[in-house]
This record gives C-alpha cells, sequence and structure tokens, in this order.
C-alpha cells in the first residue's frame, strides 16, 4: 500500500510540473506579444508594463522566470493590475458557489443515474427499460450550451417556474439557494444521469450472468435480496472509479460553462470574465489553482479507491 | 445468411459496406451529416444570391421591405429583426443576430464551416499523431514506450478543458512565434493545434495497444523472416491491420473536436470575433435568450445534430468493420475511460 501511494504521489507531483510547464510556456515564451503587456491588460500605461517586466523579472533567464512565476503562484502574488486585486482572494470568495453547483449536481447525477439504471436493468427488455435508454440516450446527447438555453427560455422566461440563474449564498438564504441553483444543477446532472445508468445497466446486466449470482438464488433469496445485495453491490465499484475522475473533470470543464450561462459567480464565471476581456492574471491563477486542486483529487480518489479495493494495488504490483 | 457464402468472393471492404448500408439508423444520420455538410459548403451561394450580404457585414441603421412595408433590422432599442423566412426575398431568413444587424442565416452557415473546418482537421492531425506515437511506443517497446507512454499518461491527466482554455486565450492575446512560425492572435490554427494536442491519447492508447497485440502475430514474422525492415513492418505490415480501429476512431473524434471547440469558442478562446463558429453564436445568441431564443438554441442545435450523427456513424462503422470486434473495443474503450490500464508505466 505505502508502494502504491508513493507511486501516485510520484506521478502527482509530475502531472503538476506539466501544467505549470505548459502555462508558463504558453504565457511567457510562446507569444509574439511582450508577456508583460499582455499581462497589464488593454489599457495599460507604458510604466505599468515597465513595472511588470521588473516584476516577473522578464529580462532574466527562463528558468529564473520560471521560479519567479511559481513563487507568486504560491505567495498569492498573482495579482490582476489596474486595479490591483489579488487574485487568490477573487478565488476563494468564489468557491462556495462552484462547489454548491458541483456538489449538488454530483448528488443528482448519482441518485438518478443509478435509480434508472437499476431499473433498466431489473426491467431488461421491457417497456420501462426501453423508455429509460431513450432519456438517458437523449441527456448523454445534449450539449451543456443548447440545454441550459432551452432550460432558461423555457423554464425562467416563458413558464417563470424557476429564477434565471445567479447565486444566493446559502448562509443568506437557505430557499433561494436551492431555487436559483435547480436549473443550473440539472443541466450539469443530465449528460451525467445518461451516461452513469447506462453503464451501469451494462455493468448488472454481465454481473447476473455470474456464479455468484446464480448461487444466491439457489439458496433461495428473495429476488430483491438477490438484486440489491449481490448483483448491485457488484456493479457499483466501475461507477465508483468513473465519479472519481468525472467531478474533477466537471469542476475544468462543463462547470465552468455552466456558470458562465446561468451568471452564477463562481470561479468558473470568473474566468468566463477574465477570458472575455483578455484579463491573464486571473486566467493563469483559475488555471493553475484549478488544475492543482483537480490532480490532487484525482490523486486521492485513486488512493481511497485501491484502500477499499486490494485488485488495483496488487494488480499493478503483479504487473511490474 | 446470405453474404457469408459469397465472402470468398468479395473483399473484406464491399462487406464491410455492405453490412454498413444494412443498418438503417447509421444510414439516415449518414444522410443528415451529408446534408449538413452541403448546407455550409453552400454558404457563399446563399450569402451572394439570397441574402446579398456577408456574414460579418453589419446593418445597424438599414430597413427591410417586408410584404411592402418598411422594418429596421435593428430597433432603436437595438432589439435585431426576427425570422423574416422569405419575406424579404430571403433577406434576414432567420432574422439579424445582435445589435450590431447580421444576417443570422449566412453566419450560421459560415459559422458551421468553421467549426467543421477546425473538427475535421484537428481530428485528422490528432489521428496521424496517435498513429505514429502509437505505432512507435507499440512497436519498439522499451525505452521508446516508457517516453511517449509517459507523455500520453500526463497528458490524459490533465484537466484539458482548463488547460486549452488557458493556452487560447493566452496565445489570442499574444499570437504565437515559434522558431520560423508566425501566427496571429485571430488564427485558427491555434484552436486546431490545441484540440489536436490534447485529444492524442484518447487514440494513441489504444492504437499502442492493439500495435503491441499485433507485433506479436506471425505475419510479422514472416515479414521478419523475409527481411523487412522496422519502417516496412511498421507501415506495410501492422498500419494496414490498424485501418478500420482508425478510421471509427478518427469518426468520433471529429465529434469530439467539435464539442471542444464549442466550449472554447461558447467563452471566447478559439474562434475570435468578427469571425463566427456555432460556439461563438451561442455566446451572442444567450444574451438575447428571452426576446430571440432562436439565436441561441440554432447554432446549439446545429452542433447536437452534426455531433449525433458523427457519433452513430461511428458506431455504425464499428459494427460494420469489425462484427466479432465490437465487445473486444466496448472493453477496450471502458478499460482506457477507468484509466486502469496494466502494465501502464505511469504511476
Amino acid at each position: 500500500m505505502t508502494r502504491f501511494v508513493v507511486r501516485r504521489l510520484v506521478g502527482m507531483v509530475a502531472v503538476l510540473f506539466a501544467v505549470s510547464v505548459i502555462v508558463f510556456v504558453v504565457f511567457m515564451v510562446l507569444p509574439k506579444q511582450n508577456p508583460a503587456q499582455s499581462l497589464a491588460g488593454k489599457n495599460a500605461t507604458p510604466l505599468l508594463v515597465e513595472n511588470i517586466e521588473e516584476e516577473w523579472g522578464f529580462n532574466e533567464s527562463l528558468p529564473h522566470q520560471y521560479l519567479t512565476m511559481m513563487e507568486k503562484v504560491f505567495t498569492g502574488g498573482l495579482v490582476q493590475y489596474e486595479p490591483r486585486i489579488p487574485v487568490d482572494d477573487e478565488i476563494v470568495k468564489r468557491i462556495p458557489a462552484t462547489f454548491s453547483l458541483t456538489i449538488g449536481a454530483a448528488a443528482i447525477w448519482l441518485f438518478f443515474g443509478l435509480l434508472l439504471g437499476y431499473l433498466s436493468a431489473v426491467r431488461a427488455g421491457g417497456w420501462l427499460d426501453r423508455i429509460l435508454t431513450g432519456v438517458s440516450i437523449a441527456g448523454i446527447s445534449i450539449p451543456v450550451f443548447l440545454l441550459a438555453p432551452v432550460l432558461i427560455y423555457v423554464f425562467a422566461n416563458q413558464l417563470e417556474i424557476f429564477p434565471n440563474g445567479q447565486y444566493v449564498p446559502f448562509s443568506e438564504d437557505p430557499w433561494e439557494w436551492a431555487n436559483h441553483l435547480i436549473l443550473p444543477w440539472v443541466t450539469l446532472a443530465a449528460l451525467s444521469i445518461g451516461f452513469y445508468s447506462r453503464v451501469l445497466r451494462t455493468n448488472m446486466l454481465d454481473a447476473m450472468d455470474e456464479d455468484y449470482v446464480r448461487t444466491a438464488r439457489a439458496k433461495g433469496l428473495s429476488e430483491r435480496h438477490v438484486m440489491t445485495r449481490h448483483v448491485l453491490r457488484n456493479s457499483l465499484i466501475p461507477v465508483v472509479t468513473l465519479f472519481g475522475l468525472d467531478f474533477g473533470a466537471t469542476i475544468a470543464g462543463t462547470a465552468i460553462i455552466t456558470e458562465a450561462i446561468y451568471d452564477l459567480d463562481g470561479v468558473g464565471f470568473y474566468a468566463a470574465l477574465a477570458v472575455e476581456k483578455f484579463e491573464l492574471p486571473q486566467i493563469m491563477g483559475v488555471t493553475l489553482y484549478g488544475a492543482f486542486f483537480v490532480v490532487l483529487m484525482n490523486t486521492l480518489v485513486d488512493v481511497f479507491y485501491a484502500y477499499l479495493d486490494p485488485r488495483v494495488r496488487l494488480g499493478e504490483a503483479a504487473s511490474e | 445468411m446470405p453474404v457469408e457464402e459469397t465472402s470468398a468472393e468479395r473483399g473484406p471492404w464491399s462487406l464491410a459496406l455492405r453490412r454498413f448500408l444494412r443498418n438503417r439508423l447509421a444510414v439516415f444520420f449518414l444522410g443528415v451529416f451529408v446534408l449538413i455538410v452541403l448546407f455550409v459548403l453552400a454558404a457563399p451561394l446563399w450569402a451572394e444570391h439570397v441574402a446579398e450580404t456577408g456574414p460579418n457585414e453589419t446593418h445597424t441603421v438599414e430597413q427591410l421591405t417586408v410584404d411592402g412595408e418598411k422594418r429596421d433590422v435593428v430597433t432603436v432599442e437595438g432589439k435585431p429583426i426576427g425570422p423574416q423566412w422569405f419575406g424579404a426575398g430571403g433577406k434576414f431568413f432567420l432574422g439579424a443576430d445582435s445589435r450590431l444587424g447580421r444576417d443570422e442565416m449566412v453566419r450560421l452557415m459560415y459559422g458551421g464551416r468553421t467549426s467543421l473546418l477546425i473538427g475535421i482537421s484537428a481530428a485528422l492531425i490528432s489521428t496521424l499523431l496517435a498513429v505514429v506515437l502509437g505505432l512507435l511506443a507499440g512497436f519498439f517497446g522499451g525505452r521508446v514506450d516508457t517516453v511517449i507512454a509517459r507523455v500520453l499518461d500526463t497528458i490524459w491527466s490533465l484537466p484539458v478543458f482548463l488547460i486549452g482554455l488557458a493556452v487560447g486565450i493566452a496565445l489570442a492575446v499574444g499570437g504565437l512565434k515559434l522558431g520560423p512560425l508566425e501566427l496571429s492572435g485571430g488564427s485558427l490554427w491555434i484552436p486546431i493545434g490545441i484540440i489536436s494536442i490534447f485529444t492524442v491519447p484518447y487514440i494513441a492508447r489504444p492504437i499502442r495497444g492493439q500495435v503491441l497485440a499485433l507485433s506479436r502475430k506471425e505475419f510479422v514474422e514472416a515479414a521478419v523472416a523475409q527481411g523487412a525492415g522496422p519502417l516496412r513492418l511498421m507501415f506495410g505490415e501492422i498500419l494496414p491491420n490498424l485501418a478500420s480501429t482508425i478510421i471509427v476512431f478518427f469518426t468520433l473524434m471529429i465529434a469530439n473536436a467539435m464539442l471542444f471547440e464549442a466550449g472554447l469558442s461558447f467563452l471566447g478562446a478559439a474562434v475570435q470575433p468578427p469571425n463566427s463558429s456555432w460556439g461563438t453564436m451561442i455566446n451572442v445568441g444567450v444574451e438575447l435568450l428571452r426576446i430571440q431564443p432562436l439565436l441561441a438554441i440554432l447554432p446549439g442545435a446545429m452542433i447536437m445534430l452534426t455531433v449525433l450523427s458523427l457519433n452513430i456513424i461511428g458506431d455504425g462503422l464499428r459494427d460494420a468493420l469489425d462484427p466479432r470486434g465490437k465487445q473486444k473495443m466496448d472493453a477496450a474503450l471502458q478499460f482506457e475511460a477507468q484509466g486502469a490500464e496494466p502494465g501502464t508505466v505511469l504511476p
């Protein structure tokens, strides 16, 4: 187990290093334009550009510049210029909104994905299975940037059942918090509900052919008991793995688009605004902190998973 | 099964074609995809002869004569005109796009060109890189394999959308200068490059696995006995056996690349204004969702239709090209998706 954890940690550090190098190269080395000019923003004065050049050490060697950048990232030295606002404060302020969106959506997609997948598998071939198959394929096929406008138009603008996005902190008004988040949650969860229900259905149908299921039936266990305790339990393992990976990918992917469409003032919204205004220090901050968080989380999931399922760590040791 | 009887006379490709044509769903969506391609190819014809305006031409103060009555293309409050269909002879068929008063139909056609162009080019480059890397890694093994697999695994574990966003915007602001290669910030090569590089592992990893298995087959041994060198072994013997995998993955990759591009463009990190792609059009349309919902929904629906057709065509191709290998490939993909490939070198 220790070996496994050490290997995973080494892999994580390698990926984090790759992320920082990519960001450094893309922001500082590749551009034609003077990077200080880009960092300063559109309407920067020559004096500001000069100061930034000094601050970031653009006259020094590349390794030196890289270290300066990393020092800024780790000590909270990334700032938005004009007006001068620290980027990390702005990000921290918006984390509750992003977590409200993503954790809520994840709870919804797990619950409905597993429920629909279970019903589909138990009734495989029947009319319920066919309807659910249709629903999940529709869910998988609709991209967020189509689903979100349709939901806003129908439920917020026409029927006026739900508010049109925006974020209300939980501490202020829990009811309004949930009410404002329902449409974004559904938007973010739809794709995964479809996907997870398909995966669970396939896994359960495979598991039903296993010998241990026949044994369970032969023992005279009730059908429900066989399905929930034997088939479902063993089919959940791949779903747990998928979830660990998907959650990170969602935070660093579709959640940004969802926040932008619903004006949810989270980290993704902050990034989207910065992209619109070409503000590079903010984007650099969101990318580095976001990527670090996602990679760290994926590693934790891996380790936790190996702890739960010895086959993972033993399988890896055997393949060496 | 009458087809199997003739299998001695027919080649595998014509058998695959017959199998594909029997799959009605796939053939239907192939038709849909062809219609979409024709639609975007017709953009200059429509722009010149029907709409009589270009995709980026603004019409802020003009008036349109519809059934003998004059209407503003953009009202004083900045509200764009809605769909006119053929009321004005096809001008502003789908209305105007924003307070800039550009013809939505023309932009939809030209935007589709950009989206498809980026999707197809990125998928082509990505597939090409993946095949070369997969061949090298799987064929040579050892240290070459270790290095390539490590690079692929690292890209695989990156949050690619977030990093693609950062790369896209940094290069859009500053342009690109890499030795003799110089690109301006608005160049389409920037999103194409980002998407193709970040999607390489999706194809390279399965290809590497297949090459690994193929290298141990008897026909390769026979070629070695004939004195074939590594190049002939890789490209003459192994590559032809990868053809069906490559075709299937290429089709699916176009769909993936188009979704990637739409996401980046929607946020403003790929195709730069005034040029349109379906992603940027949604961005513009979302602002006017309350008064002109079609402006956001139509380009979104076009993306979905294109991606859906490509995915169904890809599935159909897989069934037709490798009917017995379907489960094998599914299992491999699922394995890949779980990132749990045995024998990978990354910790």
